[in-house]
């Protein structure tokens, strides 16, 4: 019997993530739809897209068939709003208001928080893309005078590491140069994205049975 | 603005007559030339031009024109940056000016980043365009506390205070002051205005705020009416 698909509308930021746990754990009644990454600068437009996506599966989705649809997002700065249009379309998304919370995990992130509050994070695809998702978005390229207005009150960077790559790890310690910012790499794997994910599985392996 | 470097590098801003020279102030702030707007700033008090006007003319005047084109989508947080650190330079001549002959303020606000939020561009802008427009404001800086508040509305006794944050994860902190004005029964006795990225209206309502400032320049207006309508009532 075919498992009937699960979409999954996602942040670009996470494609990677979320492809490379599809394959390792054959989850191919995965569809993953990612929105542009670059709405991790401008949160405010996450809401509607993230809705208008719902719309367009569901209107592709047989109505007889059960759509089963999560949200690859924290609540990524909408401040609320976001969860607004879940509930309106009652689905679910990823536990915290950020992917470095769900990569770190909710305790650790918040610790981490606790420990220094001027912590600057990356995660792979931010140390991989520094140059277009930090660096250029903010303007830095072309105004390298505004990096004390931004990064003034930050003290650390701390690299979240979903995977072992010795270059990106080399990477995130030239970002923190940059940023002028002292360097932390922690190894996080895929965190509660994963686990996230799996519950889904398990919950989709109930229904069916 | 300026569509041509080179006639832009030419400009002698002694040679412009005053309502040129205010327009090219404001030309300049646009564009982020701090030390040109310093320049013009100090041209304008030259010619006796009272520190009071070349603040609202020219400094404030350009600012208003660049928060409408950040609201408008034609101008991103970085022009903003640039614009805010030029007028920063024109308000550093004009201050000490200002102190001298400040007769009436139109109010005085306390405003700081709240508990475990680092961030305070938004909170700085708001410091200056309220400064601008004649408010006296003191800022406590980030990561303040309800005890910090607290002691700062005991000690400076402002019209408003004023609380920002940029994280999801730390917004919820501003219920935590407003509640505390509540249970000490001096809720009342202030205007709350709360601002930063992730907030909205909504959100302001349901802390408990009387307003939420989506930008800079909103808070100005918004204060205005809150300070009138206090008085009115």
């Amino acid at each position: 019997m075919n498992t009937p698909a699960t979409h999954i509308i996602a942040c670009g930021a996470l494609a990677n993530e979320l492809l490379a746990l599809k394959k390792l754990n054959k989850w191919d009644h995965f569809k993953i739809d990612c929105l542009p990454a670059k709405y991790h600068q401008t949160p405010a437009l996450i809401p509607d897209a993230v809705k208008e996506k719902i719309k367009q599966i569901q209107s592709k989705t047989d109505t007889n068939n059960q759509i089963e649809i999560l949200v690859a997002y924290g609540d990524c700065g909408t401040g609320g709003l976001l969860d607004v249009v879940l509930q309106e379309t009652n689905t679910k998304r990823l536990p915290g208001a950020h992917c470095y919370q769900f990569f770190a995990g909710l305790d650790v992130f918040n610790n981490l928080h606790e420990a220094e509050i001027g912590t600057f994070y990356l995660t792979d695809f931010l140390t991989q893309h520094f140059e277009t998702y930090v660096w250029k978005a903010l303007g830095l390229d072309r105004k390298p005078e505004l990096l004390e207005m931004y990064f003034g009150n930050y003290k650390k960077m701390i690299y979240l590491a979903q995977t072992d790559n010795k270059e990106l790890t080399q990477k995130g310690q030239e970002c923190a140069q940059r940023l002028g910012l002292s360097y932390e790499r922690i190894f996080t794997g895929y965190g509660e994205m994963e686990t996230q994910l799996q519950q889904q599985v398990y919950h989709k392996i109930e229904m069916i049975a | 603005m300026a569509d041509n470097d080179d006639f832009e590098d030419d400009i002698d801003l002694n040679a412009l007559p005053d309502d040129e020279l205010v327009e090219q102030i404001q030309d300049d702030l646009y564009d982020g030339l701090r030390e040109e707007v310093i320049e013009g700033t100090e041209i304008l008090l030259k010619r006796g031009w009272a520190a009071d006007k070349t603040l609202t003319e020219a400094l404030v005047g350009g600012m208003t024109i660049v928060g409408i084109d950040f609201r408008d989508g034609i101008l991103f947080v970085p022009e903003v940056l640039s614009s805010a650190n030029a007028m920063k330079g024109g308000m550093e001549v004009l201050k000490p000016l200002l102190s001298e002959s400040d007769s009436s303020s139109a109010g005085k606000m306390v405003i700081g980043t709240v508990k475990g939020d680092i961030h305070d561009i938004g909170k700085n802008l708001v410091k200056m365009m309220m400064e601008g427009a004649g408010f006296e404001v003191i800022d406590l800086g980030i990561n303040q506390s309800v005890d910090e508040y607290f002691a700062a509305l005991d000690e400076h006794k402002p019209d408003i205070l004023g609380m920002s944050a940029l994280l999801t994860t730390t917004m919820p902190y501003m219920k935590v002051v407003i509640d505390e004005m509540v249970s000490r029964g001096i809720r009342d006795d202030y205007i709350v205005l709360v601002g930063g990225a992730p907030l909205n209206e909504e959100f302001g309502e349901a802390v408990g705020a009387d307003a939420y400032c989506r930008d800079a320049a909103s808070a100005v207006d918004i204060a205005k009416e809150q300070i009138a309508l206090r008085k009115a009532g």
